[in-house]
């Protein structure tokens, strides 16, 4: 086990070193940030002048480890459109984020794990085609155009929910709903063939013939194994949900951190776009390498390969 | 039992070789009677088919150019609306455009974009992941990180921000879409050329001195390209997705081009009291996605071993 973490946190911490400097590097991609930040009419002097107040004329790399070395004590720089610190837009704006996402998690399993059950167990009858027709829809449709339509059915047809904002629970139903459609169709088709492939093992087998009720099997035996799987790519969907959730984000009016990578990305704010790549990748990195440790403890062929 | 055996017992049980070769299709034979009882691959050929002649024969088919602009005929219903008319069965949008001649030509970008970016990533991908797989070791455990980089980044904003750099042009869209969808290419073909890289056919190709390059593409690559098909239906679904994504936000395709997530953007403006300018472009979206995915499954369907599951 010592071995296998070890090897685990030395491939993390290399991606991790790998995606930093990636998301140091997208926005100098550009060419002359230093011109742009400038303006348009600046002269030559003028550009020379804004490069080397931000530290622009150094070699790449140096940049890079000054920056890291200032990441490390929480200094992540200002914003170039406010002048905020960008640790504080990202840390105010983060608790929604993570809050959206954690709601929209439990939706996608309180959808998915019963209906991926529900699949197996009455496999090829209408009710698992079902179930992997709304797998092909959630995965299928857009998620832009599905958060209009809930606006214009739910918003302005029906008048039951608000249409933007966070101030009471009802702000959090079409965001919810929305972003669970990101996770849902993986969960369900992950519970479907871990269940199927359970069902048809020995062990399974055994408990039906030893006479134990279908409910026992189902729940002590079947869904316990079939179960694991989804636990686990559930914690990267985490990940996956609090990257992908800027679109839900920016239609419903919610403040947090996709939202404000939205708008640096249009600002060409390149510090704040930076620190928040680089943070979605990192939480992404740890909930991997949580979920890998998990499998491995409860798994040990994975951990003794 | 060698195959001589088998033909002997079967003659002795009252078959003649020619009902043997009945009974037993090739599996092109299979594969094409699979096809016609699936009724998913039908419908999604079906629609994904039709998509492609209206973008191939876009300026034949729309009614109007989808540039020209007439604000004398702007927000017209569509034809089952208050006051719609056939002359534009679809409506018109903010500028007057016809939504049907936009919608037409729209279906070139997503196609487009969406077909190269799948390929150019399936070339890729696969390269990577068969490298990975042949070689193992050392070079496994490089393939593996890089894997893990790409898993790592959030893939939308880094497109996003890619494409806030250089421009929405269909070039540069494509290039990125490539770049950030390889990686499920390179993880199956890893493990299938894994799984088949110590069988004796591979054995005998290198017993005879192939180069490794050519054990690669012409030894491991022809047991991969199910594989590689079906991935690429859905990735290239993935990313018509995303291109709307990126359009939408105003970071893909530009204005006035007629890319369908940048009309759900454009009518956005109107969609409290003209819902069809963005209900419709979405719908398009949404049924070629559907239909692209419907197609990939079926495919793998038809050519998986053992039929479904």
């Amino acid at each position: 086990m010592a071995q296998f973490l070890l090897q685990r946190l030395t491939i993390s911490l290399l991606v991790a070193i790998t995606v930093s400097i990636i998301g140091f590097s997208l926005l100098r991609l550009s060419g002359d940030l230093a011109a742009e930040l400038a303006g348009e009419d600046a002269t030559a002097e003028e550009i020379a002048q804004v490069a080397k107040s931000y530290g622009l004329d150094r070699p790449f790399h140096i940049q890079y480890l000054d920056w890291v070395g200032k990441a490390v004590q929480g200094d992540l720089g200002r914003s170039l459109f406010t002048n905020e610190p960008v640790l504080e837009l990202i840390t105010t704006r983060l608790p929604v984020t993570v809050q959206l996402a954690t709601y929209s998690l439990i939706l996608a399993l309180l959808v998915a794990l019963p209906l991926g059950v529900l699949a197996a167990m009455k496999q090829n009858t209408w009710i698992d085609r079902l179930a992997l027709s709304i797998a092909v829809f959630g995965q299928a449709i857009p998620s832009f155009w599905f958060a209009l339509l809930m606006i214009l059915f739910f918003g302005v047809i029906l008048r039951w929910l608000p249409i933007s904002g966070t101030d009471t629970w009802q702000h959090f139903i079409m965001p919810t709903i929305t972003l669970s459609t990101f996770a849902m169709p993986q969960f369900m088709r992950l519970t479907r063939t871990g269940m199927l492939d359970v069902l048809e093992s020995d062990f399974i087998r055994t408990a039906r013939a030893k006479g134990l009720s279908p409910i026992i099997v189902l729940w002590k035996h079947a869904l316990r194994n079939a179960v694991l799987p989804v636990v686990s790519l559930a914690a990267v969907a985490f990940g996956f949900l609090i990257g992908g959730s800027f679109i839900v984000e920016s239609i419903f009016a919610v403040n947090g951190v996709g939202f404000l990578a939205l708008e640096s990305i249009i600002r060409q704010d390149f510090p704040v776009v930076q620190s928040i790549v680089v943070f979605i990748s990192f939480v992404y990195i740890v909930l991997t390498l949580l979920s890998d440790l998990i499998n491995a403890q409860l798994d040990p062929r994975i951990r003794l390969n | 039992m060698a195959p001589q055996d088998q033909a002997a017992s079967q003659t002795a049980n009252g078959f003649t070789a020619e009902e043997f070769e009945v009974e037993a299709p090739s599996p092109r034979e299979v594969m094409r009677r699979r096809a016609k009882r699936h009724f998913g691959l039908i419908i999604g050929g079906s629609v994904v088919s039709i998509t492609i002649i209206c973008a191939v024969f876009a300026p034949l088919i729309a009614p109007f150019d989808p540039f020209e602009q007439d604000l004398t005929r702007r927000l017209i219903n569509p034809v089952w609306g208050e006051d719609g008319t056939w002359a534009h069965p679809l409506g018109t949008d903010g500028f007057g455009r016809d939504l049907l001649s936009r919608l037409i030509f729209g279906a070139q970008i997503s196609l487009t974009i969406g077909f190269f970016a799948a390929s150019i990533a399936a070339v890729v991908g696969s390269i990577i992941g068969m490298i990975g797989g042949y070689f193992g070791g050392r070079v496994d455990a490089v393939v593996m990180y890089l894997i893990n980089c790409k898993l790592a980044l959030p893939p939308i904003l880094v497109a996003l921000s890619v494409v806030s750099v250089f421009g929405g042009t269909i070039p540069v869209l494509i290039a990125v879409l490539a770049a950030l969808f390889w990686d499920r290419y390179a993880v199956v073909t890893r493990s299938v050329t894994q799984q088949i890289r110590n069988q004796d056919f591979i054995a005998a190709a290198q017993a005879a001195g192939c180069s490794k390059a050519r054990i690669i593409l012409s030894e491991v690559l022809p047991n991969l390209t199910n594989q590689i098909i079906v991935i690429a239906s859905l990735e290239m679904a993935v990313a018509i997705l995303v291109e709307a994504v990126l359009s939408f936000f105003g970071l893909g395709v530009q204005p006035p081009t007629p890319s369908w997530g940048l009309m759900v953007s454009e009518g956005r403006d109107f969609m409290f009291f003209k819902p069809y300018l963005i209900t419709i472009p979405g719908l398009a979206i949404f049924i070629l996605v559907i239909a692209i995915n419907m197609m990939g499954d079926g495919v793998r369907d038809i050519t998986a071993p053992e039929g479904r599951n």
